[in-house]
Protein backbone atom coordinates (compact mmCIF):
# COMPACT_ATOMS: atom_id res chain seq x y z
CA UNK A 1 0.00 0.00 0.00
CA UNK A 2 1.04 3.41 -1.40
CA UNK A 3 0.17 7.10 -0.60
CA UNK A 4 1.49 9.74 -2.70
CA UNK A 5 0.87 13.52 -2.36
CA UNK A 6 1.47 17.36 -0.83
CA UNK A 7 2.45 17.98 2.57
CA UNK A 8 0.50 20.35 4.98
CA UNK A 9 3.54 21.25 7.90
CA UNK A 10 3.29 21.88 11.62
CA UNK A 11 4.77 22.05 14.30
CA UNK A 12 5.13 20.12 18.10
CA UNK A 13 1.56 19.34 20.01
CA UNK A 14 -1.04 20.13 17.83
CA UNK A 15 -3.60 18.68 20.08
CA UNK A 16 -6.91 17.41 18.72
CA UNK A 17 -8.96 20.74 19.83
CA UNK A 18 -7.62 22.27 16.67
CA UNK A 19 -7.72 19.23 14.72
CA UNK A 20 -11.23 19.15 15.19
CA UNK A 21 -12.39 22.46 17.65
CA UNK A 22 -15.40 21.06 20.45
CA UNK A 23 -17.76 23.16 18.76
CA UNK A 24 -18.57 20.62 16.02
CA UNK A 25 -18.95 18.10 18.27
CA UNK A 26 -22.59 18.28 18.27
CA UNK A 27 -21.77 16.00 14.75
CA UNK A 28 -20.42 12.83 14.12
CA UNK A 29 -20.69 12.86 10.57
CA UNK A 30 -17.09 12.49 8.54
CA UNK A 31 -18.30 14.82 6.06
CA UNK A 32 -19.17 17.76 8.18
CA UNK A 33 -16.15 17.20 10.56
CA UNK A 34 -13.99 17.51 7.29
CA UNK A 35 -15.22 20.80 6.27
CA UNK A 36 -13.78 22.20 9.71
CA UNK A 37 -10.34 19.72 9.95
CA UNK A 38 -7.44 22.34 11.08
CA UNK A 39 -9.79 24.85 11.42
CA UNK A 40 -8.21 26.67 14.29
CA UNK A 41 -4.38 25.99 13.61
CA UNK A 42 -4.89 26.67 9.88
CA UNK A 43 -7.86 28.10 8.33
CA UNK A 44 -6.66 27.52 4.53
CA UNK A 45 -6.05 23.78 5.06
CA UNK A 46 -9.79 22.59 3.82
CA UNK A 47 -9.54 24.97 0.87
CA UNK A 48 -6.34 23.28 0.13
CA UNK A 49 -6.06 19.83 1.09
CA UNK A 50 -6.83 17.25 -2.06
CA UNK A 51 -6.84 13.89 -2.07
CA UNK A 52 -4.03 11.82 -1.00
CA UNK A 53 -2.48 14.64 0.82
CA UNK A 54 0.00 14.48 3.83
CA UNK A 55 0.58 15.71 7.31
CA UNK A 56 3.89 16.13 8.40
CA UNK A 57 4.16 17.46 12.05
CA UNK A 58 6.35 17.60 15.33
CA UNK A 59 6.11 15.81 18.51
CA UNK A 60 3.28 15.19 20.16
CA UNK A 61 0.66 15.28 17.81
CA UNK A 62 -2.92 14.65 18.65
CA UNK A 63 -2.66 15.48 22.06
CA UNK A 64 -5.13 15.97 24.54
CA UNK A 65 -9.05 14.97 23.97
CA UNK A 66 -9.70 11.27 23.14
CA UNK A 67 -12.20 12.79 20.33
CA UNK A 68 -12.05 9.79 17.38
CA UNK A 69 -13.36 12.56 15.50
CA UNK A 70 -9.71 13.98 14.84
CA UNK A 71 -8.54 10.74 12.82
CA UNK A 72 -11.60 10.91 11.43
CA UNK A 73 -12.08 14.61 10.61
CA UNK A 74 -8.43 14.23 8.88
CA UNK A 75 -9.09 10.53 6.88
CA UNK A 76 -12.59 12.43 5.29
CA UNK A 77 -10.45 15.30 4.47
CA UNK A 78 -8.55 12.83 1.73
CA UNK A 79 -5.39 12.96 4.07
CA UNK A 80 -3.74 9.69 3.36
CA UNK A 81 -0.92 9.66 5.67
CA UNK A 82 0.68 11.59 8.90
CA UNK A 83 4.02 11.49 9.75
CA UNK A 84 4.85 12.74 12.92
CA UNK A 85 8.24 12.76 15.15
CA UNK A 86 6.43 11.42 18.04
CA UNK A 87 2.13 10.73 18.40
CA UNK A 88 0.30 11.08 21.56
CA UNK A 89 -0.71 7.58 22.79
CA UNK A 90 -4.79 8.02 22.03
CA UNK A 91 -4.53 9.50 18.76
CA UNK A 92 -2.04 6.90 17.99
CA UNK A 93 -4.54 3.90 18.87
CA UNK A 94 -7.54 5.86 17.59
CA UNK A 95 -5.60 6.47 13.88
CA UNK A 96 -4.60 2.69 13.80
CA UNK A 97 -8.48 1.96 14.93
CA UNK A 98 -10.06 3.77 12.19
CA UNK A 99 -7.69 2.87 9.58
CA UNK A 100 -6.09 6.26 8.95
CA UNK A 101 -2.26 5.04 8.04
CA UNK A 102 0.99 7.17 10.43
CA UNK A 103 4.02 6.47 10.58
CA UNK A 104 6.67 7.82 13.37
CA UNK A 105 9.59 9.30 11.63
CA UNK A 106 11.77 12.10 13.97
CA UNK A 107 13.75 11.74 10.33
CA UNK A 108 11.14 13.01 7.80
CA UNK A 109 9.15 15.21 10.05
CA UNK A 110 12.80 17.49 10.46
CA UNK A 111 13.56 16.74 6.20
CA UNK A 112 10.15 17.54 4.81
CA UNK A 113 8.74 20.92 4.52
CA UNK A 114 5.31 22.24 3.38
CA UNK A 115 4.67 21.91 -0.05
CA UNK A 116 7.31 19.04 -0.87
CA UNK A 117 5.93 15.92 -2.71
CA UNK A 118 5.74 12.64 -0.96
CA UNK A 119 5.58 9.13 -1.65
CA UNK A 120 5.20 6.49 1.41
CA UNK A 121 5.36 3.03 1.01
CA UNK A 122 3.39 1.42 4.19
CA UNK A 123 5.06 -2.15 3.86
CA UNK A 124 8.80 -1.27 4.03
CA UNK A 125 8.47 1.82 5.63
CA UNK A 126 9.99 4.12 3.61
CA UNK A 127 8.99 7.48 2.91
CA UNK A 128 10.70 9.34 -0.19
CA UNK A 129 10.80 13.28 -0.28
CA UNK A 130 9.84 13.27 -4.51
CA UNK A 131 11.08 17.13 -3.75
CA UNK A 132 14.13 16.98 -2.09
CA UNK A 133 15.30 13.62 -3.57
CA UNK A 134 16.00 12.05 0.29
CA UNK A 135 14.78 9.09 1.56
CA UNK A 136 13.91 8.49 5.50
CA UNK A 137 13.09 4.71 7.22
CA UNK A 138 9.91 5.43 9.02
CA UNK A 139 9.12 2.82 12.01
CA UNK A 140 7.52 -0.73 11.39
CA UNK A 141 4.08 -1.26 12.86
CA UNK A 142 4.65 -4.62 15.39
CA UNK A 143 2.76 -7.91 13.22
CA UNK A 144 -0.42 -7.46 15.89
CA UNK A 145 -1.18 -3.64 14.71
CA UNK A 146 0.15 -4.59 10.63
CA UNK A 147 -3.42 -7.05 10.71
CA UNK A 148 -5.27 -3.99 12.62
CA UNK A 149 -4.17 -1.88 9.73
CA UNK A 150 -4.55 -4.49 6.88
CA UNK A 151 -7.97 -4.91 8.75
CA UNK A 152 -8.58 -1.19 7.98
CA UNK A 153 -9.59 -0.92 11.24
CA UNK A 154 -10.06 -2.74 14.75
CA UNK A 155 -13.79 -3.01 13.35
CA UNK A 156 -12.76 -5.90 10.91
CA UNK A 157 -10.17 -7.20 12.64
CA UNK A 158 -12.40 -8.28 15.39
CA UNK A 159 -14.96 -9.37 13.06
CA UNK A 160 -12.39 -11.48 10.75
CA UNK A 161 -11.06 -12.83 13.83
CA UNK A 162 -14.68 -14.36 15.03
CA UNK A 163 -15.14 -15.79 12.03
CA UNK B 1 12.79 -7.65 37.26
CA UNK B 2 10.13 -6.65 38.74
CA UNK B 3 6.34 -5.07 37.65
CA UNK B 4 5.76 -1.75 38.61
CA UNK B 5 2.11 -1.44 40.07
CA UNK B 6 0.76 -0.93 36.47
CA UNK B 7 2.28 -3.90 34.99
CA UNK B 8 0.95 -6.19 37.95
CA UNK B 9 -2.69 -4.88 37.46
CA UNK B 10 -2.26 -5.61 33.18
CA UNK B 11 -0.32 -9.26 33.56
CA UNK B 12 -3.26 -10.40 35.90
CA UNK B 13 -6.07 -8.65 33.12
CA UNK B 14 -4.30 -10.59 31.16
CA UNK B 15 -4.01 -13.77 32.38
CA UNK B 16 0.09 -13.76 32.60
CA UNK B 17 2.33 -14.34 35.24
CA UNK B 18 4.39 -11.41 33.94
CA UNK B 19 4.37 -8.59 31.80
CA UNK B 20 7.29 -6.10 30.45
CA UNK B 21 7.25 -2.80 29.29
CA UNK B 22 6.71 -3.14 25.42
CA UNK B 23 4.42 -5.89 25.58
CA UNK B 24 1.27 -6.02 23.78
CA UNK B 25 -1.21 -8.13 25.45
CA UNK B 26 -5.05 -8.33 25.15
CA UNK B 27 -6.74 -7.56 28.36
CA UNK B 28 -10.27 -8.40 30.22
CA UNK B 29 -11.90 -5.22 31.32
CA UNK B 30 -14.16 -4.64 34.66
CA UNK B 31 -15.53 -1.26 33.19
CA UNK B 32 -15.93 0.49 30.14
CA UNK B 33 -17.13 4.28 29.64
CA UNK B 34 -18.60 6.66 27.25
CA UNK B 35 -19.91 10.19 27.17
CA UNK B 36 -22.11 12.03 25.08
CA UNK B 37 -19.95 13.22 22.33
CA UNK B 38 -17.66 9.88 22.17
CA UNK B 39 -20.66 6.91 22.62
CA UNK B 40 -22.64 7.73 19.35
CA UNK B 41 -19.30 7.35 17.41
CA UNK B 42 -19.02 4.10 19.55
CA UNK B 43 -22.31 2.65 19.21
CA UNK B 44 -22.46 3.08 15.46
CA UNK B 45 -18.97 1.29 15.34
CA UNK B 46 -20.41 -1.27 17.65
CA UNK B 47 -23.74 -1.72 14.86
CA UNK B 48 -20.91 -3.10 12.15
CA UNK B 49 -19.67 -5.93 14.67
CA UNK B 50 -20.80 -9.24 14.45
CA UNK B 51 -22.27 -8.94 17.77
CA UNK B 52 -25.47 -9.62 19.48
CA UNK B 53 -25.44 -6.91 22.49
CA UNK B 54 -22.58 -5.73 25.26
CA UNK B 55 -20.68 -8.27 26.88
CA UNK B 56 -21.64 -7.19 30.53
CA UNK B 57 -24.65 -4.64 31.14
CA UNK B 58 -22.99 -3.89 34.60
CA UNK B 59 -19.51 -3.24 33.71
CA UNK B 60 -20.35 -0.10 30.97
CA UNK B 61 -21.12 3.19 32.34
CA UNK B 62 -22.56 5.98 29.93
CA UNK B 63 -22.78 9.47 31.32
CA UNK B 64 -24.19 11.87 29.12
CA UNK B 65 -22.31 15.11 30.74
CA UNK B 66 -20.45 17.07 28.16
CA UNK B 67 -23.17 19.21 26.21
CA UNK B 68 -25.90 18.21 28.65
CA UNK B 69 -28.71 19.38 29.54
CA UNK B 70 -28.80 19.42 26.04
CA UNK B 71 -27.11 22.73 24.38
CA UNK B 72 -28.77 22.53 21.01
CA UNK B 73 -31.07 20.27 18.37
CA UNK B 74 -27.64 18.16 17.38
CA UNK B 75 -26.43 17.53 21.12
CA UNK B 76 -29.79 16.51 21.69
CA UNK B 77 -29.93 14.01 19.14
CA UNK B 78 -26.50 12.71 20.59
CA UNK B 79 -27.68 11.84 23.73
CA UNK B 80 -30.86 10.35 22.54
CA UNK B 81 -28.90 7.93 20.52
CA UNK B 82 -26.92 7.40 23.88
CA UNK B 83 -30.09 6.98 25.82
CA UNK B 84 -31.84 4.50 23.32
CA UNK B 85 -28.48 2.31 23.06
CA UNK B 86 -28.89 2.22 26.83
CA UNK B 87 -32.30 1.37 27.42
CA UNK B 88 -31.74 -1.57 24.35
CA UNK B 89 -28.86 -3.03 26.01
CA UNK B 90 -30.42 -2.39 29.64
CA UNK B 91 -27.40 -0.69 30.99
CA UNK B 92 -27.29 -0.78 34.28
CA UNK B 93 -25.06 2.21 34.65
CA UNK B 94 -26.85 5.15 32.07
CA UNK B 95 -27.22 8.13 34.13
CA UNK B 96 -29.76 10.81 33.14
CA UNK B 97 -29.97 14.59 34.06
CA UNK B 98 -30.83 14.62 37.68
CA UNK B 99 -28.37 11.73 38.49
CA UNK B 100 -25.79 12.36 36.45
CA UNK B 101 -22.32 14.65 37.12
CA UNK B 102 -19.19 14.62 35.20
CA UNK B 103 -18.14 11.44 34.44
CA UNK B 104 -14.90 11.40 36.23
CA UNK B 105 -16.22 12.43 39.94
CA UNK B 106 -19.73 10.76 39.26
CA UNK B 107 -18.16 7.15 39.12
CA UNK B 108 -16.04 6.90 41.78
CA UNK B 109 -18.80 8.68 43.80
CA UNK B 110 -21.26 5.78 42.34
CA UNK B 111 -18.23 2.86 44.29
CA UNK B 112 -17.99 2.01 40.54
CA UNK B 113 -14.17 2.16 40.46
CA UNK B 114 -12.20 0.37 42.80
CA UNK B 115 -8.45 -0.68 43.05
CA UNK B 116 -6.99 -3.25 40.87
CA UNK B 117 -9.83 -2.17 37.92
CA UNK B 118 -8.59 -2.43 34.48
CA UNK B 119 -10.80 0.75 33.16
CA UNK B 120 -10.98 2.19 29.63
CA UNK B 121 -12.87 5.17 28.76
CA UNK B 122 -13.66 6.93 25.76
CA UNK B 123 -13.00 10.38 27.45
CA UNK B 124 -9.10 11.04 27.88
CA UNK B 125 -9.28 11.61 31.47
CA UNK B 126 -10.29 8.39 32.26
CA UNK B 127 -6.69 8.31 33.78
CA UNK B 128 -8.85 9.44 36.89
CA UNK B 129 -9.51 6.71 38.65
CA UNK B 130 -5.71 5.64 39.23
CA UNK B 131 -5.97 7.70 42.30
CA UNK B 132 -8.02 4.69 43.64
CA UNK B 133 -5.45 2.30 42.52
CA UNK B 134 -7.28 1.00 39.61
CA UNK B 135 -5.21 0.93 35.70
CA UNK B 136 -7.58 3.56 34.10
CA UNK B 137 -6.72 5.12 30.30
CA UNK B 138 -8.54 7.34 27.75
CA UNK B 139 -9.04 5.65 24.23
CA UNK B 140 -11.41 6.78 21.09
CA UNK B 141 -14.53 5.69 20.50
CA UNK B 142 -13.73 2.52 18.40
CA UNK B 143 -11.58 0.84 21.43
CA UNK B 144 -14.83 1.77 23.76
CA UNK B 145 -17.28 -0.30 21.38
CA UNK B 146 -14.70 -2.48 21.16
CA UNK B 147 -14.51 -2.97 24.39
CA UNK B 148 -18.60 -3.17 24.92
CA UNK B 149 -18.72 -6.08 22.68
CA UNK B 150 -15.73 -8.30 23.92
CA UNK B 151 -14.65 -6.90 27.61
CA UNK B 152 -11.71 -6.42 26.50
CA UNK B 153 -8.73 -4.01 24.86
CA UNK B 154 -5.02 -4.64 23.37
CA UNK B 155 -2.50 -2.34 25.25
CA UNK B 156 1.27 -1.96 24.94
CA UNK B 157 2.32 -2.27 28.66
CA UNK B 158 3.60 0.43 29.49
CA UNK B 159 6.84 1.36 31.51
CA UNK B 160 7.14 4.15 33.88
CA UNK B 161 8.19 6.94 35.81
CA UNK B 162 8.39 7.91 39.50
CA UNK B 163 7.72 10.62 41.95
CA UNK B 164 8.47 10.39 45.20
CA UNK B 165 6.39 12.98 47.16
CA UNK B 166 8.01 14.03 50.04
CA UNK B 167 6.40 16.42 52.86
CA UNK B 168 2.91 18.47 53.31
CA UNK B 169 1.66 21.02 51.02
CA UNK B 170 0.84 24.72 52.84
CA UNK B 171 -2.80 25.50 52.79
CA UNK B 172 -3.03 27.41 49.75
CA UNK B 173 -0.97 24.41 47.80
CA UNK B 174 -3.71 21.69 46.42
CA UNK B 175 -3.28 19.05 44.20
CA UNK B 176 -3.32 20.90 41.18
CA UNK B 177 -0.70 22.72 41.91
CA UNK B 178 1.18 19.46 42.58
CA UNK B 179 -0.05 18.28 38.94
CA UNK B 180 0.63 21.35 37.38
CA UNK B 181 4.08 21.87 39.49
CA UNK B 182 4.93 17.93 37.31
CA UNK B 183 3.88 18.82 34.00
CA UNK B 184 6.05 21.90 34.08
CA UNK B 185 9.12 20.08 34.96
CA UNK B 186 8.46 17.49 32.14
CA UNK B 187 6.23 18.69 30.21
CA UNK B 188 3.27 17.87 27.86
CA UNK B 189 4.79 14.79 26.38
CA UNK B 190 7.57 13.75 29.08
CA UNK B 191 5.31 11.07 30.39
CA UNK B 192 4.36 10.03 26.34
CA UNK B 193 3.12 6.26 26.17
CA UNK B 194 4.20 5.83 30.44
CA UNK B 195 2.52 5.52 33.59
CA UNK B 196 3.20 8.03 36.31
CA UNK B 197 3.45 6.38 39.44
CA UNK B 198 2.89 8.69 43.11
CA UNK B 199 4.37 6.98 46.18
CA UNK B 200 6.14 8.32 49.21
CA UNK B 201 4.85 9.27 52.82
CA UNK B 202 3.60 12.68 50.89
CA UNK B 203 0.69 10.83 49.59
CA UNK B 204 -0.70 10.79 53.24
CA UNK B 205 -1.15 14.48 53.16
CA UNK B 206 -3.13 14.63 49.72
CA UNK B 207 -6.57 14.36 50.37
CA UNK B 208 -8.79 12.21 47.68
CA UNK B 209 -9.98 15.12 45.67
CA UNK B 210 -6.18 16.07 45.61
CA UNK B 211 -5.58 12.83 44.10
CA UNK B 212 -8.23 12.22 41.72
CA UNK B 213 -6.86 16.09 40.46
CA UNK B 214 -3.32 15.11 39.97
CA UNK B 215 -4.15 11.18 37.99
CA UNK B 216 -6.89 13.64 36.43
CA UNK B 217 -4.10 15.35 34.57
CA UNK B 218 -1.61 12.61 33.87
CA UNK B 219 -2.93 13.00 30.50
CA UNK B 220 -1.52 16.12 30.03
CA UNK B 221 2.00 15.16 30.43
CA UNK B 222 0.88 12.71 27.63
CA UNK B 223 0.93 9.65 30.49
CA UNK B 224 -1.56 6.29 29.61
CA UNK B 225 -2.25 6.41 33.08
CA UNK B 226 -1.48 7.46 36.80
CA UNK B 227 -1.49 5.69 39.75
CA UNK B 228 -1.40 5.75 43.56
CA UNK B 229 -1.02 3.38 46.21
CA UNK B 230 -3.78 2.18 48.29
CA UNK B 231 -3.61 3.86 51.89
CA UNK B 232 -5.64 4.49 54.39
CA UNK B 233 -7.26 7.76 53.21
CA UNK B 234 -8.28 5.44 49.97
CA UNK B 235 -9.62 2.91 51.62
CA UNK B 236 -12.11 4.97 54.01
CA UNK B 237 -13.04 6.54 50.72
CA UNK B 238 -13.61 2.78 49.14
CA UNK B 239 -15.66 2.46 52.66
CA UNK B 240 -18.01 4.89 51.86
CA UNK B 241 -18.95 4.59 48.15
CA UNK B 242 -19.02 0.84 47.49
CA UNK B 243 -19.56 -2.55 48.37
CA UNK B 244 -17.36 -4.05 45.69
CA UNK B 245 -14.70 -6.43 46.72
CA UNK B 246 -11.26 -5.27 45.54
CA UNK B 247 -7.89 -6.53 45.15
CA UNK B 248 -4.85 -4.46 46.13
CA UNK B 249 -1.71 -4.13 43.82
CA UNK B 250 1.69 -2.85 44.94
CA UNK B 251 5.02 -2.35 42.82
CA UNK B 252 7.85 -5.15 43.39
CA UNK B 253 10.71 -3.44 45.20
CA UNK B 254 12.90 -4.43 42.36
CA UNK B 255 10.41 -2.80 39.32
CA UNK B 256 12.43 -0.68 37.21
CA UNK B 257 11.74 3.24 36.04
CA UNK B 258 12.23 5.03 33.26
CA UNK B 259 13.12 8.02 35.46
CA UNK B 260 12.47 8.67 39.13
CA UNK B 261 11.40 12.35 40.57
CA UNK B 262 11.37 13.39 44.23
CA UNK B 263 8.66 16.44 44.50
CA UNK B 264 8.65 18.07 48.25
CA UNK B 265 5.00 19.38 48.34
CA UNK B 266 6.39 21.59 51.49
CA UNK B 267 8.57 23.67 48.75
CA UNK B 268 5.50 23.59 46.29
CA UNK B 269 3.38 27.38 45.82
CA UNK B 270 0.61 28.10 43.96
CA UNK B 271 0.91 27.68 40.36
CA UNK B 272 -0.38 28.50 37.01
CA UNK B 273 -0.07 27.48 33.70
CA UNK B 274 -0.24 30.04 31.05
CA UNK B 275 -1.65 30.12 27.52
CA UNK B 276 -1.15 27.56 25.36
CA UNK B 277 -0.12 24.41 26.91
CA UNK B 278 -0.09 22.93 30.32
CA UNK B 279 3.65 23.10 30.79
CA UNK B 280 3.68 26.50 30.56
CA UNK B 281 3.65 27.24 34.43
CA UNK B 282 4.76 29.71 36.83
CA UNK B 283 4.74 30.23 40.35
CA UNK B 284 1.78 32.68 42.06
CA UNK B 285 5.03 34.35 43.52
CA UNK B 286 6.64 34.97 39.90
CA UNK B 287 3.41 36.04 38.91
CA UNK B 288 2.97 38.94 41.15
CA UNK B 289 6.41 40.22 40.30
CA UNK B 290 4.97 40.58 36.78
CA UNK B 291 2.52 43.42 35.15
CA UNK B 292 -0.78 42.22 36.05
CA UNK B 293 -2.76 40.06 34.09
CA UNK B 294 -6.38 41.26 33.76
CA UNK B 295 -9.23 38.79 33.39
CA UNK B 296 -12.80 38.87 32.04
CA UNK B 297 -13.72 35.27 33.31
CA UNK B 298 -13.32 32.55 36.29
CA UNK B 299 -14.57 28.94 35.79
CA UNK B 300 -14.35 27.12 38.98
CA UNK B 301 -15.53 23.36 38.01
CA UNK B 302 -14.86 20.38 35.72
CA UNK B 303 -13.60 16.19 36.11
CA UNK B 304 -10.31 18.16 37.26
CA UNK B 305 -11.41 20.65 40.07
CA UNK B 306 -15.26 19.93 40.80
CA UNK B 307 -15.29 18.24 43.55
CA UNK B 308 -15.87 19.18 47.50
CA UNK B 309 -12.48 20.20 48.48
CA UNK B 310 -12.41 22.51 45.40
CA UNK B 311 -15.31 23.86 46.42
CA UNK B 312 -14.52 24.78 50.06
CA UNK B 313 -11.39 26.24 48.97
CA UNK B 314 -13.16 28.25 46.65
CA UNK B 315 -15.89 29.44 48.87
CA UNK B 316 -13.26 29.94 51.68
CA UNK B 317 -11.84 32.54 49.60
CA UNK B 318 -15.06 34.03 48.42
CA UNK B 319 -16.41 34.37 51.98
CA UNK B 320 -17.49 37.90 52.87
CA UNK B 321 -15.76 38.75 49.65
CA UNK B 322 -17.00 40.01 45.60
CA UNK B 323 -16.57 39.29 43.04
CA UNK B 324 -14.67 42.17 41.15
CA UNK B 325 -16.97 44.46 38.93
CA UNK B 326 -17.70 43.30 35.32
CA UNK B 327 -15.61 39.76 35.84
CA UNK B 328 -18.37 36.93 35.34
CA UNK B 329 -17.35 33.94 37.43
CA UNK B 330 -19.10 30.17 37.08
CA UNK B 331 -19.18 27.55 39.88
CA UNK B 332 -20.30 24.53 38.46
CA UNK B 333 -20.52 21.43 41.22
CA UNK B 334 -18.99 18.06 39.73
CA UNK B 335 -22.29 16.25 40.41
CA UNK B 336 -25.80 15.99 42.12
CA UNK B 337 -24.23 15.01 45.38
CA UNK B 338 -21.65 17.21 45.72
CA UNK B 339 -24.51 20.32 44.23
CA UNK B 340 -26.21 18.97 47.45
CA UNK B 341 -23.50 18.53 49.72
CA UNK B 342 -22.73 21.87 48.84
CA UNK B 343 -25.93 23.57 49.45
CA UNK B 344 -26.06 21.65 52.86
CA UNK B 345 -22.62 23.26 54.00
CA UNK B 346 -24.02 26.80 52.91
CA UNK B 347 -21.38 26.84 49.88
CA UNK B 348 -23.64 27.88 47.58
CA UNK B 349 -25.12 31.16 49.34
CA UNK B 350 -21.27 32.36 49.86
CA UNK B 351 -21.01 31.47 45.75
CA UNK B 352 -24.27 33.42 45.09
CA UNK B 353 -23.55 36.30 47.54
CA UNK B 354 -20.13 36.93 46.08
CA UNK B 355 -21.29 37.69 42.61
CA UNK B 356 -20.69 33.90 41.04
CA UNK B 357 -23.15 31.76 39.48
CA UNK B 358 -23.54 28.20 39.83
CA UNK B 359 -24.32 25.39 37.38
CA UNK B 360 -26.12 22.30 37.21
CA UNK B 361 -23.17 19.49 36.66
CA UNK B 362 -21.98 19.80 32.86
CA UNK B 363 -18.37 19.93 31.27
CA UNK B 364 -19.86 22.94 29.20
CA UNK B 365 -17.19 25.34 29.50
CA UNK B 366 -14.49 23.41 29.34
CA UNK B 367 -14.17 22.68 26.13
CA UNK B 368 -15.58 25.88 24.48
CA UNK B 369 -18.84 23.46 24.57
CA UNK B 370 -21.73 26.16 26.55
CA UNK B 371 -22.23 27.57 29.43
CA UNK B 372 -19.11 29.90 29.59
CA UNK B 373 -17.71 30.39 25.82
CA UNK B 374 -15.11 33.25 25.67
CA UNK B 375 -15.09 35.92 22.78
CA UNK B 376 -12.21 37.16 20.40
CA UNK B 377 -9.56 38.29 23.23
CA UNK B 378 -10.86 37.38 26.49
CA UNK B 379 -8.95 35.75 29.25
CA UNK B 380 -9.95 33.08 31.36
CA UNK B 381 -8.57 31.46 35.14
CA UNK B 382 -9.94 28.33 34.80
CA UNK B 383 -9.75 25.06 37.09
CA UNK B 384 -9.81 23.05 34.25
CA UNK B 385 -7.64 20.84 32.70
CA UNK B 386 -6.45 22.15 29.02
CA UNK B 387 -5.41 25.60 28.11
CA UNK B 388 -4.81 24.99 24.09
CA UNK B 389 -5.81 27.29 21.37
CA UNK B 390 -9.29 27.87 20.97
CA UNK B 391 -9.75 25.24 23.41
CA UNK B 392 -13.05 27.59 25.78
CA UNK B 393 -13.94 29.63 22.69
CA UNK B 394 -12.66 32.05 20.01
CA UNK B 395 -8.99 31.40 18.75
CA UNK B 396 -7.70 34.69 20.58
CA UNK B 397 -8.54 34.07 23.97
CA UNK B 398 -7.00 32.52 26.35
CA UNK B 399 -6.79 30.30 29.37
CA UNK B 400 -4.69 30.30 32.44
CA UNK B 401 -5.06 27.01 34.32
CA UNK B 402 -5.18 27.24 38.42
CA UNK B 403 -6.17 25.59 41.79
CA UNK B 404 -9.68 26.58 43.05
CA UNK B 405 -8.03 28.73 45.67
CA UNK B 406 -6.04 31.05 42.60
CA UNK B 407 -9.17 30.92 40.52
CA UNK B 408 -11.61 32.42 43.56
CA UNK B 409 -8.75 34.93 44.34
CA UNK B 410 -8.71 36.64 40.58
CA UNK B 411 -12.21 36.61 40.70
CA UNK B 412 -12.27 38.80 43.57
CA UNK B 413 -9.51 41.19 42.16
CA UNK B 414 -9.99 40.68 38.75
CA UNK B 415 -6.54 39.61 37.90
CA UNK B 416 -4.43 36.95 38.68
CA UNK B 417 -4.00 36.78 42.20
CA UNK B 418 -3.01 34.70 44.94
CA UNK B 419 -5.10 33.67 48.02
CA UNK B 420 -2.42 34.38 50.28
CA UNK B 421 -2.74 38.04 49.31
CA UNK B 422 -5.99 39.09 49.62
Amino acid sequence: MNAKGTVFKYGDNVDTDVIIPARYLNSSDPGELAAHCMEDIDGEFVKRVKKGDIIVADKNFGCGSSREHAPIAIKAAGVSCVIAETFARIFYRNAINIGLPIIECPEASKGIGAGDEVEVDFDSGLIKNLTRGTEFKGQAFPPFMQKIIAAEGLVNYINEKRN
Amino acid sequence: MGMTMTQKILAVAAGLPKVEAGQLIEAKLDLVLGNDITSPVAIKEMEKMKVTGVFDRDKIALVPDHFVPNKDIKSAEHCKCVREFARQNEITNYFEVGEMGIEHALLPEKGLTVPGDVIIGADSHTCTYGALGAFSTGVGSTDMAAGMATGEAWFKVPSALRFHLVGKPDKWVSGKDVILHIIGMIGVDGALYKSMEFVGEGVAHLSMDDRFTIANMAIEAGGKNGIFPVDDVAEAYLKEHTNRPYKVYEADEDAVYDAEYTIDLKALRPTVAFPHLPENTHTIDEILEREPIAIDQVVIGSCTNGRMDDLRAAAEVLKGRHVAEGIRCIVIPATQAIYLQAMEEGLLRTFIEAGAIVSTPTCGPCLGGYMGVLAEGERCVSTTNRNFVGRMGHTSSEIYLASPAVAAASAVTGKISSPYEL
